[in-house]
């Protein structure tokens, strides 16, 4: 069963992936972007990692891709003409690079038996549910890394308003 | 059982499609969206770690990334606004000034 | 230490002078002359002390200390020094009240002074040097002082290009001096004079190889040494063949052309042949090229005289052929006679130097004696002090010149073979030399005047300060020959072992004798051609139309030199300039900075300012470092 859905799940984010670079029209690109979000959702639950498929779906979908969306339409983008000039060496290098990937993961042994004996103890710390636990350590050992990205936010912020806001017009004495 | 390798090649190839979108689109809003690609890449990678080493940080790493990803997207779309105003264009290429 | 400040009053008054000059400007002699004045008062009372004792050893510094190597600055004053001492101080003394009137509204009054006090402290460190590095600097601190004064008036070309010609040929002769003082070193370990004569005598029958590389070519030591420090005096005294700067250098002022080039700086490599008798002595091959030299130098140059037609260029090359005498008699073992004649020659050539100044001044700058004439009764002073100084260079009875000429004469008969051959010639140029200078004197003072008319009207006698040192040096002139000067200076003098001693005897008076007429024949020759018979000259001298004319060219010695070194110096020069210099080190410069532009044109394409560009780039990297790591 995992097996399955894992397949499904892997096949339609990479079909969407390509998708959304492959699109002459921006829109469509945001779309399948979204529909990937969703799968990506979907392989997170089925990694026991529900906190995040949640996070994942209101803070990329809900709300990275509406900025975008919002952009996109402000804009009135229409279809793009052509690629790059350079999209032969783009996808050329892309195609080594993922030769290299493959065979380098191949190449590494890691060992199944290791995982198995470990998988039940994620899953009988159902109880506790997976956001406790994120919580837990979130608020203890990395409370000073949450702490800083509360603060990158709050320069994300301004930096955003400072920089997307018009200049103001001189004022003239007359 | 699934491989810990499938998600790895799983995600190296999303990030790899997200790679190349940066190198062949033209549209400034695409490659952003390409670059989003990439970052979703490493969280599908870090999820699939946390899960097979039983380490809840691998988690906690993802949550970080996404917040450093949305603070991202806003200062990158801000910047692009601005850029906008200065040439209309949403064609990279036409943004070179720092031609040397 | 009254003895250190006998050269260093003149150096305070060049600092003081040279710092100063552009506010004391006119008063400039204020400073120099009583400086000047009060070393003469010292040196007069070192002179005294010395007559009376023994020299004066004195170190004052200790300049270089290296190991083995030591070089104090120090004074060694024996009698030899003491009298060099006076003839400096006192002819620097009386140049400097010359100058007062001869340089009167110069624009380089001061600096004039500043230099003459420079060169009077150099020549003075000189003479009582006692190692042959101090010697050395101070040689060259001469030269250089030459320079400065020949050239004093720069901005005419003649001028600074005779300065440097100067200069340029004295190098040549410094050369060879410093490659004397290096062997020096070499063989006796000390640049002491009185160490090395101690130790010379042992090293009388060295040999040095001179061919490095497997040939052999033994030389004598110590002759090779005399005959190097001797290139120097070639140098230095105007011998032949590096005589050519002389008469050029007579482009300098005239107050100079008397201190520096008749009486001091040009006297001072005979000075330095005797100063180092001792090692002279014991090579009788170097000693033979001096006479050989000296000899030679003083019959040439009286017969360039013989033609000239500017004052001052008769006199410098008379000048020339006196120094020819003084060496010739060093070199043949008189060195005390050699020295007499310095002295002597000092007052009354100095003394006719400053006559052709005045005459000069007096004609507004006219120079050609054939534009002269007539001036002995409008220049009584100037007439009779000229007429006094060619009476004694050309050793007329009872004048100091008379006496020192015959102790050169009478000390080269009894020198062997050599020195009986270049008695002959000794005897000869004192004719020549009779003739010259009272051609001179007849056609510059007698006869009617060719004077420019409107040049003639102001003649007039110039002032006190210019007659004043014209009539001192008059009498010294005289004076001179009865101080007994050689009996003075014969103790430290030694001459070589293997002469008798000289004086008595028949040929002592028979020399004397023809002297005297050779001398008096001149004087009678030069009455007949430009007194009684005027248009004598001009008939020989379209008989005897090559050699008149040869010698008027001065042998066509400069032309040679002209020919043989210096046009090809330059052509090479210029060879080198424009194959090496220009195409060889300028192209490499500037391909070095052409082909940075090169580069870095090429590198500039990198930066095409497009983010994709970069991106691609840092994704081949990330590509090339994963391909690494598969084959880790």
């Amino acid at each position: 069963m995992g097996i399955f859905s894992f397949f499904y799940f892997a096949t339609v984010i990479v079909l969407c992936a390509i998708l959304v670079v492959a699109f002459r029209n921006p829109v469509y690109s945001v779309i399948s972007l979204l529909v990937l979000f969703f799968h990506v959702a979907g392989l997170f639950v089925s990694l026991h990692a529900e906190f995040l498929a949640a996070v994942q779906i209101i803070v990329y979908a809900g709300a990275i891709l509406v900025l975008y969306l919002f952009v996109v339409m402000l804009l009135n983008l229409k279809r793009d003409d052509s690629y790059q000039r350079q999209v032969w060496i783009g996808v050329g290098l892309g195609a080594a690079a993922l030769g290299e990937v493959i065979y380098l993961i191949a190449k590494a042994n890691m060992e199944p038996a290791a995982f198995v004996n470990r998988v039940s103890q994620v899953t009988s710390a159902a109880q506790e549910g997976n956001t406790e636990m994120v919580g837990r350590l979130l608020y203890t050992k990395y409370l000073f890394p949450f702490e800083v990205a509360s603060l990158i936010l709050l320069v994300a912020m301004i930096g955003a308003i400072l920089l997307a806001k018009k200049a103001l017009p001189e004022v003239r004495d007359k | 059982m699934v491989p810990l390798s499938y998600y790895m090649i799983l995600s190296g190839v999303v990030f790899l499609t997200g790679l190349v979108g940066v190198l062949i689109r033209r549209n400034i809003i695409i490659l952003l969206l390409s670059i989003e690609l990439m970052l979703n890449a490493t969280n599908i990678n870090f999820v699939a770690f946390s899960y097979y080493l039983h380490d809840i940080a691998g988690q906690v790493f993802v949550f970080f990334a996404l917040t450093v990803a949305a603070a991202e997207v806003a200062v990158g779309l801000a910047i692009f606004i601005a850029l906008y105003r200065g040439t209309p264009s949403v064609n990279v290429e036409e943004f070179n000034l720092m031609k040397g | 230490m009254k003895y250190a400040l006998i050269p260093l009053l003149p150096f305070a008054a060049f600092i003081v002078i040279g710092l100063f000059g552009h506010w004391i400007r006119d008063r400039a002699h204020w400073i120099a002359v009583p400086a000047v004045l009060g070393s003469f008062v010292l040196a007069a009372s070192a002179f005294f002390d010395i007559a009376q004792g023994t020299p004066v050893r004195l170190t004052l510094y200790s300049w270089i200390s290296s190991g083995s190597f030591q070089v104090p600055i120090g004074f060694y004053i024996d009698r030899l020094a003491a009298a060099m001492l006076l003839l400096v101080t006192i002819v620097s003394g009386l140049v400097h009240v010359y100058t007062i009137g001869y340089m009167r509204g110069d624009a380089g009054y001061a600096r004039f002074f500043s230099y003459i006090a420079l060169f009077t402290f150099s020549m003075l460190m000189l003479v009582m040097a006692d190692n042959f590095l101090q010697l050395y600097v101070f040689w060259e601190a001469v030269g250089l002082c030459s320079y400065l004064l020949i050239g004093h008036w720069y901005e005419r070309k003649a001028a600074s290009d005779a300065a440097m010609k100067a200069f340029i040929v004295n190098r040549v002769g410094d050369f060879g001096f410093g490659l004397g003082v290096m062997l020096v070193f070499a063989l006796f370990g000390t640049l002491q004079y009185e160490q090395v004569f101690a130790q010379a005598a042992s090293h009388a029958h060295e040999t040095l190889n001179l061919l490095p590389f497997g040939g052999a070519w033994p030389v004598n030591v110590l002759t090779l040494l005399c005959l190097l420090l001797f290139a120097g005096a070639v140098g230095k005294s105007a011998q032949v063949p590096l005589h050519v700067w002389l008469p050029d250098a007579m482009e300098g002022p005239t107050p100079i052309s008397a201190l520096i080039h008749a009486a001091t700086m040009v006297t001072a490599g005979v000075f330095m042949v005797a100063r180092f008798a001792t090692l002279y002595n014991l090579s009788p091959t170097a000693m033979a090229v001096v006479a050989v030299v000296g000899g030679v130098t003083a019959i040439f140059a009286a017969t360039i005289a013989l033609t000239q037609n500017d004052i001052k260029r008769i006199v410098a090359y008379s000048t020339v052929s006196q120094l020819g005498y003084m060496m010739m008699a060093c070199g043949l073992g008189a060195y005390t006679a050699g020295i007499y004649h310095l002295l002597t020659h000092g007052a009354f050539k100095a003394l006719l130097f400053l006559g052709c100044g005045s005459v000069i001044i007096a004609l507004h700058h006219e120079q050609d004696i054939r534009r002269m004439g007539g001036l002995k009764d409008k220049l009584p002073i100037t007439y009779w002090t000229f007429v006094i100084g060619s009476l004694a260079l050309a050793g007329f009875p009872l004048t100091a010149g008379f006496f020192s000429k015959d102790e050169i004469l009478i000390g080269a008969w009894t020198a062997g073979p050599l020195g009986r051959t270049l008695t002959v010639v000794g005897l000869l140029t004192a004719f020549l030399t009779a003739f010259y200078s009272f051609r001179l004197v007849f056609v510059a003072f007698w006869g009617p005047s060719r004077v420019d008319p409107h040049v003639a009207r102001q003649v007039h006698e110039p002032s006190p300060t210019m007659t004043m040192p014209l009539i001192v040096l008059a009498a010294l002139a005289i004076v001179t020959g009865y101080l007994g000067i050689p009996g003075f200076l014969s103790p430290a003098l030694p001459g070589p072992m293997s002469l008798p001693p000289a004086h008595e005897g028949a040929a002592t008076f028979a020399i004397m004798a023809l002297a005297t007429v050779m001398g008096l024949g001149g004087i009678a020759l030069a009455y007949v051609f430009y007194v009684l018979k005027p248009a004598l000259p001009s008939v020989i001298a379209q008989q005897w139309s090559s050699l008149y004319a040869g010698s008027l060219h001065k042998w066509y010695v400069d032309e040679l030199y002209e020919a043989w070194f210096v046009r090809p110096t330059i052509e090479a020069a210029n060879d080198l300039w424009q194959w090496i210099d220009m195409r060889v080190i300028d192209a490499a410069v500037n391909g070095v900075a052409g082909s940075i532009n090169l580069w870095s044109r090429a590198l500039r394409l990198i930066q095409s300012g497009e983010v994709q560009h970069y991106a691609l780039a840092m994704a081949l990297g990330a590509v090339v470092i994963l391909g690494v790591y598969m084959l880790l």
